[in-house]
């Protein structure tokens, strides 16, 4: 057992636990933060996708510990208050979800994308979210709520610009 | 609103739907549900009325004949106005959550936002065989639209009694009964205040016609779509107790491999529980990464057995008949005509084999569950698409009876038919009793992949005799295990013999989304195909040749034009091609533009364009959603995925090794919704699929002359350069 002290959605935290537990157990189990989700186990299918530092990482092939101080943010810490993620509205806009077990996974991942590319093209979005299995085979729906969400982004960063 | 639904077409049965019938149903009183529920009113049906909209086998399992009466609550209009529904259906991902909602909506006019459903607990919902083959829609939401319009006739009486007035005069809406004449409303709440009224379901009523709907037939998000998106909604792998503990299952190391000696001891001294119990071995810790070391610190030996292999699959199926089935029997067999002088007469005779391998769900949830014992009273929840079968599998394997044993199924994490049976609520129940404590059990990727079961692999022979102007005069049609989903021809054709065989299958198989039913039409479509190129015959006018049914031509006519079929221009390395059919009620045309490098052998579906027709629409957006999801997941059983075994091992069972649809495999894909007021709605979730892999198949066979007649079609790609 190891105390790891873990940073995520701006609270710091500390949990008792094996020093090789990955970050999703950690969430998951020991944090009770259950909106990333286990897929795969291996990296492939991006349902326990998580920002890192603002990145996106598959938690369950990060080692808690490793990550330990680092800033983490959860599908939990995307809203403001009651006010939803601008990418968070895009798919409840679009439907872009059946099951919606992927939808946290896709959603981060998504995230990341528009954090490092403000108006990624169809080909970009591809890309980008190939790593995210949706197994509905909604990604149709997902990509236009990611353009969906680069739109309203756009707009409201004309908006702001003409206030100012 | 005409209740028989497609009276022309008989239903195939559904061989390999999992499915066990609870051992009896106990009776619960109305006074009992008030006391449960507080006052207002009660919708109830009263059985034994097996004639009631269920499943096709549901007087069976609900063996309504030896029991005088049982009491089902449908819905319960609280004196809040709260409304609740009760529907032993699941929510997996088909999102009926929503579509019965609007039903209710509909024939209830009330607010969607004020009704919530309660579904699939078997303490709560009314007995319900299973969510699978596409029955929802075609009657779930007819019954809950039965049992929304009789609670509102009920209302408007109540509204009529306390204003002394005929209830010809007063109407409903938006949770009122409202008197124009005389400018007065009262809510529905204000109407069950302080009453315990129960209205049984009248065997007819009036139900709002399809082309009067206002909530249904129109789109509508997902309801609690934001607890989604907000990764607050809690699935059954996300579900937690207080003082739970973790479970783990030791496997065996092969499929039908025998224990010969176990030893507990190092996993016992990690402070684990575990269990030996017959041919069960697990642990229970309080974390999961606990209980994953002290089930690999189990010392197990096996015996082991040799066993086929999926490079001899195919030769094996066909050599190995089921023992003790009889083929002739009900279902397996059809023949018209005479199918011997059907063929010597026909001009062109064309003999084809063509395959299909066993695949996964993959369901992105694997299977879980949570147990919970009080007592000698067993609680589970688990994601399932059968709770009350799940139930009768705890009832069976604790040796319980009905009213000791809970099943709840919180909205899951898809299931694709392949959620039928309940390995995790027996493995958690049994490790919660050891262990003395709330125990939850969530499959790994490799056990969801290894011990859950498979769609079933098929060889299916054909031979096609046609006629120099383009009619089919014969047609013979043999599936070997696949399936009889579907087996039966929709082409009008004389002389016919169609046959399924019963084969001893090597792997565990079971349900998959349209089931056998994509295997048969994948060879049907095919072989029509190769028909056609035999007479030089354009493939659609082939199909209007000898395609009567007029919702298929019309699904046909629909996608070809929106293909633009008639203006396509085929060259080395692209070609187009499309496939059709009916099931579970629905009808489909798929249309699809592949492209070939012939250097890479990179084969690439480019468009997909689907014409789909269930009858009265329900949900357009959803419906949409659906036939889209049905493409693409389709799109993996037509290319590419396969499961590989030997020796009772699965080679490929993690998903770095078994290749699912992703983004970069999406086509371009448009639909067509034929929108048919006039008939009864059917369900969406597993017809569309069926088209698509014939319709590559074809395509392929444009853009290459290569004939491909095994799915998967490319696996490893298509070389021809």
């Amino acid at each position: 057992m190891a105390s790891i002290q873990l940073s995520v959605n701006g609270r710091g935290v500390s949990i008792d636990a094996d020093p090789q537990t990955s970050l999703l157990t950690a969430l998951r189990e020991y944090l009770d933060l259950t909106g990333t989700k286990y897929g795969c186990g291996e990296g492939q299918c991006g349902a326990c996708t998580v920002l890192i530092d603002g990145k996106a990482q598959r938690s369950c092939v990060t080692r808690a510990a490793a990550v330990a101080g680092k800033p983490i943010t959860t599908i939990e810490g995307l809203a403001r208050g009651d006010r939803l993620h601008p990418v968070q509205e895009a798919f409840l806009a679009e439907g872009a979800m059946q099951c919606a077990y992927c939808t946290s996974g896709m959603i981060m991942s998504a995230v990341a994308l528009l954090d490092r590319n403000r108006q990624p093209t169809r080909e970009q979005i591809v890309d980008f979210m190939d790593g995210n299995v949706c197994r509905c085979g909604t990604y149709s729906r997902i990509i236009a709520a990611i353009q969906r969400a680069a739109e309203a982004r756009g707009e409201s960063a004309t908006r702001q610009g003409a206030g100012r | 609103m005409t209740k028989t639904i497609h009276p022309e077409i008989p239903l195939e049965p559904e061989r390999y739907e999992l499915t066990s019938a609870p051992a009896y149903v106990f009776d619960l009183d109305r006074r009992e549900f008030f006391k449960i529920l507080g006052g207002g009113l009660l919708v109830v049906s009263v059985l034994p009325a097996a004639s009631w909209t269920q499943e096709s086998g549901g007087a069976r399992g609900r063996r309504g004949d030896s029991l005088p009466q049982s009491i089902d609550a449908w819905l319960h209009i609280g004196e809040n106005g709260t409304t609740t529904v009760y529907t032993g259906k699941v929510e997996v991902g088909q999102n009926i959550r929503t579509s019965l909602t609007q039903a209710v909506s509909e024939e209830l006019r009330y607010p969607m936002e004020k009704i919530e459903l309660v579904m699939g607990d078997t303490q709560l919902t009314p007995f319900d065989m299973g969510t699978f083959g596409s029955r929802t829609t075609p009657t779930m939401n007819l019954q809950l639209r039965r049992v929304a319009s009789a609670a509102r006739d009920v209302l408007v009486d109540l509204a009529a009694a306390q204003w002394q007035t005929d209830r010809q005069k007063l109407t409903t809406k938006d949770g009122k009964v409202v008197d124009a004449e005389n400018k007065r409303s009262a809510e529905y709440a204000q109407l069950v205040k302080g009453q315990q009224l129960t209205q049984a379901l009248p065997a007819e009523d009036p139900l709002v016609p399809a082309t009067q709907w206002s909530r249904l037939g129109q789109s509508a998000p997902k309801v609690n779509g934001r607890d989604f998106v907000a990764g607050k909604h809690r699935f059954p792998s996300d579900q937690k107790l207080p003082e739970m503990w973790y479970g783990k299952v030791l496997r065996p190391p092969s499929f039908g491999a025998t224990l010969v000696s176990v030893d507990l001891k190092k996993a016992e001294e990690m402070g684990a529980i575990a269990v030996h119990d017959g041919n069960f071995i697990g642990v229970a810790a309080p974390t999961s990464g606990q209980a994953t070391a002290a089930v690999a610190a189990i010392h197990a030996e096996w015996k082991e057995e040799r066993q086929p292999s999926s490079t001899e699959l195919f030769e094996y199926l066909k050599k190995n008949p089921a023992v003790g089935r009889d083929v002739t029997g009900d279902g397996d067999r059809y023949e018209v005509g005479n199918i011997e002088q059907g063929l010597a007469s026909a001009a062109h005779k064309l003999q084809q084999s063509y395959t299909v391998s066993y695949i996964a769900h993959v369901p992105l949830e694997p299977r879980a569950a949570i147990a919970k014992w009080d007592g000698d009273k067993l609680t589970v929840w688990t994601g399932t698409q059968r709770p009350f079968g799940v139930r009768g599998e705890l009832m069976e394997a604790f040796r319980l009876s009905e009213d000791r044993v809970r099943v709840l199924m919180p909205d899951t994490g898809s299931g694709y038919g392949g959620k039928h049976t309940g390995e995790t609520a027996i493995e958690a129940a049994r490790l919660a009793r050891a262990a003395k404590r709330p125990v939850k059990v969530v499959w790994t990727r490799e056990e969801e992949f290894t011990w859950a079961y498979f769609r079933p692999a098929g060889v299916i022979d054909v031979v096609g005799g046609v006629h120099e102007d383009g009619t089919i005069g014969a047609w013979e049609f043999h599936n070997y295990n696949s399936g009889s989903a579907g087996i039966r021809t929709f082409y009008e054709i004389p002389n016919q013999r169609i046959v399924f065989h019963s084969v001893k299958s090597p792997l565990r198989q079971g349900s998959y989304r349209a089931l056998a039913a994509t295997a048969n039409h994948f060879a049907r479509e095919s072989h029509m195909d190769e028909l056609a190129h035999a007479l030089k015959m354009d493939p659609l006018e082939f199909r209007r040749k000898n395609l009567k049914n007029e919702r298929l031509r019309a699904v046909f006519e629909a996608a070809a034009e929106k293909f633009g079929w008639a203006k396509r221009q085929s060259s080395p390395g692209r070609g187009f091609g499309m496939g059709g059919g009916y099931e579970k009620l629905g009808n489909v045309a798929t249309f699809a533009e592949v492209s070939v490098d012939r250097k890479s052998g990179e084969v690439k579906v480019i468009r997909v364009v689907s014409a789909f027709e269930c009858g009265a629409i329900v949900n357009p957006d959803n419906l949409r959603n659906q036939i889209e999801g049905s493409n693409v997941q389709g799109l993996g059983g037509a290319l590419f995925e396969a499961i590989e075994f030997k020796d009772g091992k699965i080679l490929n069972g993690r998903l770095s090794q078994y290749r699912v649809p992703r983004f970069s495999d999406l086509p371009a894909m448009e639909t067509v919704l034929l929108d048919r007021k006039d008939l009864p709605s059917a369900g969406a979730g597993e017809c569309p699929m069926i088209g698509l892999a014939p319709a590559i198949a074809n395509a392929i066979f444009d853009a290459t002359g290569v004939r491909l007649r095994s799915l998967p079609l490319v696996p490893n790609g298509l070389k021809t350069g």
